[in-house]
């Protein structure tokens, strides 16, 4: 449509971000949510012409950009997509409308500058996905921490300092490493940060390569997060406010993934095949330990948040499925339908409790029973989100964890059987939470006082529902897009640097 | 000397600015209180006149002068001019600040022009004595500029407290500058490179000058184990003062570093190399570590302060050209940060009212949501959190030590960053998280709340395209050190 596509999916949010906070305080907040839903709105729209602009057959970058930038330290303004990132991008500026819409009228304090930050952030969100230059991609991956900070910290629960500053440090801590491994790389490919430079390098010796994928490994990690450097999530999603959640669950986390598979891997592919068994316990601990964990949380936002761990467990898993130098196909892509996935089902839940929420002020499981009773037409929607999460065929969850569980097979058995474990705890924590929560006879007087859910919150849950639904019964639409960036991927990583 | 062939020009803004101060100096003798503003006015006037003369004898191939002790060439060009605009944008920061306080005073003005007469010579100088006379002129209007505050004891402990310590650091230059003396028989930068690299100095006596002149430079840094002065200064001065002495001095102090170091001693950057580490290494952790516990803000920035000037040490450490260039930009985003940040302390302070702690920024947000993000712009920044111009300072930094292979000390860099950034979240926290316990309104002249503006989106603006100071960093670095 546009020849700097990608450019307008990045600053079109950024600049409304900007003009959302020009209007001041709280005295005109209805005009700031009018301002931030067009431009999350402008923002969906103008990323949709990725999708359909996009071409199947063709294995390169896409809408490709590429302008000087900081000559003198060999940065570009480098953008591109391929069927991988295209789809974070829209799943992005998708995920930024739910959640301008999800914090309408729930968000009362500072109205301007909450919708503001989710608006810069979706921008920088969609640029780390889409640059292919590393120090763009570290400016936009560094700079989302500064408004989701603010997010946790401004509007968020009682414990917010203690888990913003928590998740603020985590998450740099593993980005310096990874920046001095950027400047490492930046000599090695010949004074360029360009990512396919890097990716290009003929000769890395193996314990370079395992310095810089324990750099690379660190930041991904925690951002992921993977079993052991978890503990700030549950932390940020239960003082997070509904949006924040939303977002961290549905997108931030993608982007550790993410990172795994543009630099990682295809950079270092030695050292991934030669740390892929501790990659793979690392995951196969979050999938089982972390879903046990999530099984006897009494908050709701905190059982989500280890469900979320030990989903993404499963998409680490998928992406460190060797046979010899090969990576599993259905793994790979397995994984990245349950990154997709993952994103509209784990946004529909955190929803879901921040309805619940805005009516009790409660995320304790014990505070609610028979919630069905007075909110029929939302019990419906939170079923189909909880059945989602705990993998029922026919919905989006279903589709990503049968194909990583049959790429595993492929190449260890034990490492399936483990894995499909899964398809029993998720089951069991999320559809116990459902049954606590939703059945039952009416608990106490608030849940009494609940009212069903308003047209607005309707929206929300039915556009996140189809997404769900249309993604379960038709993942073919997804996986068309990535198969060649997929097959690219793996071509990279079967050749060796050493 | 031969008066006739003497060559003026090179020197030409320096002149001027010495009869300019002396003329206000008499004028001021002659105006009442009420008109102090003519005396400001005329300070700010001599300062873009300077400016402009800068630009105006600009050469592009280094010109020296008064016999090789004065030069003038792109990195002192540069340096000047970002030390005329911080020494204005510090004189329009205080006026507000110092007329509550009784500090609006014609003393205030001339040393302030004398300390950038200071400097001006110290980034001009090219032999051991005119560096030293720039550095006592600036060191000397600083002393008095912090004891101006007559009646306060603080102010008078801090000036007395940097006084003894800064006399005895001169004391340690002016020693390691007598051995370089007697080992090479010349006090010009250039022939005492010349002479150690044709090896007819002696090697002992060389090296032990270098350390004693290492120890003078670090303490005019600011960084450990020469350390001590600089929190308690920061926190004695008045504001002002401090703003004063936290900005241009530090540019002064590094293009007298590297010209003493690069343009002086290259030659023997194996030695200094090591101990430029070691201290750098122990100035970001002391810094950094010590910053936390602090509950007072200008004490805070103050151990900031040194963590930074360990980090501008490592583009020293790197020996090329680039990791020059890149101590030169960090240097410069530094006074950046550091005018922003002690801008806000000065806005916020009031007659009667010090705003100095922590707890004094509680609630910014609801207060005045403008300032709240100018300062949340300058704490991420100094954090070095993209986009914003401190993490390309930081950037140019560890790019410049791992070109040479120096993983170890990247790697403790950037470990020491995490360490800072708690501290500097800190700050945001109390500015967005917390409620107000004070809520009165915050005045501020409009004149500096644009300057405050400018400066602190310069760092956003900086940090999107920041090509141009760079090229200019780069630039300033190669025309004036192939002179050497």
């Amino acid at each position: 449509m546009f020849t700097n596509q990608l450019s307008l999916v990045i600053w079109t949010p950024i600049v409304a971000g900007l003009l959302v906070l020009a209007t001041g305080g709280d005295q005109r907040a209805t005009l700031a949510r009018w301002i931030a839903v067009a431009g999350a709105l402008a923002g969906f729209l103008l990323s949709v012409p990725l999708y359909c602009g996009f071409d199947n057959l063709n294995g390169g970058m896409q809408f490709a950009e590429n302008l000087p930038w900081i000559d003198s330290f060999g940065i570009r303004y480098s953008l591109g997509v391929d069927g991988i990132s295209m789809l974070f991008v829209i799943l992005n500026s998708f995920t930024t409308l739910m959640v301008v819409l999800a914090g309408w009228e729930v968000i009362q304090k500072r109205v301007a500058q909450y919708m503001a930050a989710f608006l810069i952030m979706s921008g920088l969100i969609n640029g780390a996905f889409a640059a292919l230059d590393a120090i763009l991609f570290y400016v936009f991956f560094e700079g989302m921490l500064i408004p989701m900070y603010l997010i946790i910290g401004v509007w968020g629960g009682p414990r917010r300092v203690y888990a913003s500053i928590k998740f603020f440090l985590y998450t740099l801590l593993g980005s310096l490493l990874m920046l001095v491994a950027l400047i490492y790389l930046y000599f090695q490919a010949g004074k360029t940060f360009d990512i396919q430079a890097f990716q290009a390098i003929a000769k890395i010796p193996l314990h370079v390569q395992i310095l810089l994928f324990i750099a690379f490994f660190l930041s991904f990690a925690v951002k992921v997060p993977m079993w052991p450097v978890h503990t700030w999530l549950p932390d940020a999603h239960v003082e997070a406010p509904t949006g924040g959640s939303m977002v961290l669950a549905a997108i931030t986390l993608k982007i550790g993934a993410y990172g795994f598979l543009r630099f990682a891997l295809p950079i270092l592919p030695d050292a991934a095949r030669e740390l892929s068994t501790i990659m793979v316990v690392l995951s196969l601990v979050a999938v089982v330990y972390i879903g046990l964990v999530a099984l006897v949380q009494s908050d709701m936002k905190k059982l989500v948040a280890y469900s979320s761990i030990s989903h993404m467990g499963f998409v680490t898993l998928g992406l460190f499925m060797f046979t010899g130098s090969h990576l599993n196909q259905w793994a790979v892509e397995g994984a990245l339908v349950q990154m997709v996935s993952h994103g509209f089902v784990s946004a529909g839940m955190f929803f879901c409790i921040g309805v619940m929420y805005d009516r009790v002020h409660s995320r304790n499981i014990a505070d609610y029973g028979g919630v069905a009773n007075k909110m029929p037409i939302f019990a419906a929607f939170m079923m189909l989100f909880a059945m989602a999460n705990s993998g029922l065929p026919a919905t989006s969850g279903f589709a990503g964890e049968f194909m990583v569980i049959m790429g595993a097979v492929q190449v260890n058995f034990w490492y399936a059987a483990l894995a499909a474990t899964t398809l029993i705890f998720g089951a069991a924590y999320t559809l116990w939470m459902y049954k606590r929560v939703i059945f039952g006879e009416v608990a106490n007087s608030h849940v009494e006082e609940m009212s069903d859910v308003n047209k607005r919150e309707f929206l929300v849950l039915a556009v996140l529902a189809l997404a769900v639904l249309g993604m379960g019964l038709y993942p073919q639409a997804f996986v068309a897009k990535m198969h060649l960036a997929v097959n690219d991927l793996i071509a990279h990583v079967a050749q060796t640097k050493l | 000397m031969n008066w006739a062939d003497l060559n003026l020009m090179p020197a030409l803004p320096e002149i001027f600015m010495i009869a300019a101060v002396l003329v206000i100096l008499m004028l001021d003798l002659f105006i009442s209180d009420a008109k102090r503003c003519i005396t400001y006015g005329l300070t700010l006037l001599t300062i873009a006149i300077c400016a402009g003369l800068q630009v105006y004898t600009y050469a592009p191939v280094p010109e020296h002068t008064f016999s090789g002790m004065f030069v003038n060439d792109a990195l002192s060009a540069l340096i000047k001019l970002c030390m005329y605009g911080a020494t204005a944008v510090v004189l329009v920061y205080t006026r507000q600040y110092n007329e509550t306080r009784g500090l609006f005073r014609g003393e205030f003005f001339t040393m302030s022009l004398f300390a950038l007469l200071g400097m001006n010579m110290m980034v001009s100088a090219s032999h051991f004595v005119s560096l030293y006379m720039g550095l006592e002129l600036l060191s000397l209007s600083l002393y008095s500029l912090i004891a101006l505050q007559r009646d306060s004891v603080k102010a008078t402990e801090a000036a007395m407290k940097y006084f003894v310590l800064g006399a005895l650091a001169s004391g340690l230059l002016l020693y390691g500058i007598s051995m370089i003396y007697g080992a090479t028989g010349t006090m010009e930068l250039a022939g005492v490179a010349k002479a150690i690299k044709s090896h007819n100095a002696n090697g002992m006596l060389l090296v032990f000058g270098l350390v004693f002149i290492v120890a003078g430079l670090c303490f005019k840094l600011g960084t450990v184990p020469f350390h001590m002065w600089v929190p308690d200064v920061y926190q004695g001065s008045p504001t002002a003062v401090t703003l004063m002495v936290g900005a241009a001095p530090k540019l002064a102090a590094f293009v007298f570093v590297l010209r003493i170091l690069v343009q002086g001693l290259d030659a023997m950057v194996d030695q200094w190399q090591g101990m430029l580490a070691l201290v750098a290494v122990l100035s970001m952790a002391i810094g950094n570590v010590t910053a936390i516990a602090q509950t007072n803000l200008k004490r805070m920035l103050a151990y900031s302060t040194i963590s930074h000037m360990g980090f501008l040490l490592l583009g020293l450490i790197a020996g090329t050209a680039d990791g020059y260039a890149s101590a030169l930009f960090y240097a410069i985003v530094y006074v950046l940060m550091s005018m922003v940040s002690f801008g806000i302390l000065l806005g916020l302070s009031r007659a009667g009212f010090e705003c100095e702690t922590l707890d004094d920024l509680k609630g910014l947000n609801g207060r005045n949501s403008w300032y709240a993000f100018l300062m949340l712009l300058t704490m991420f920044s100094m954090a070095g959190i993209p986009p914003l111009a401190g993490f390309y300072a930081k950037l140019s930094v560890i790019k410049a030590i791992v070109d040479i292979h120096l993983y170890w000390l990247a790697i403790v860099a950037v470990m020491m960053s995490l360490i800072g950034a708690f501290y500097y979240l800190r700050v945001v926290k109390n500015i967005y998280f917390d409620d107000a316990q004070d809520s009165s309104a915050i005045v501020m002249r409009a004149d500096m709340k644009l300057v405050l503006s400018v400066n602190g989106l310069a760092l956003l603006v900086l940090g999107v395209m920041p090509e141009r100071l760079v090229v200019l960093c780069v630039e300033a670095m190669k025309h004036s050190l192939s002179a050497i």
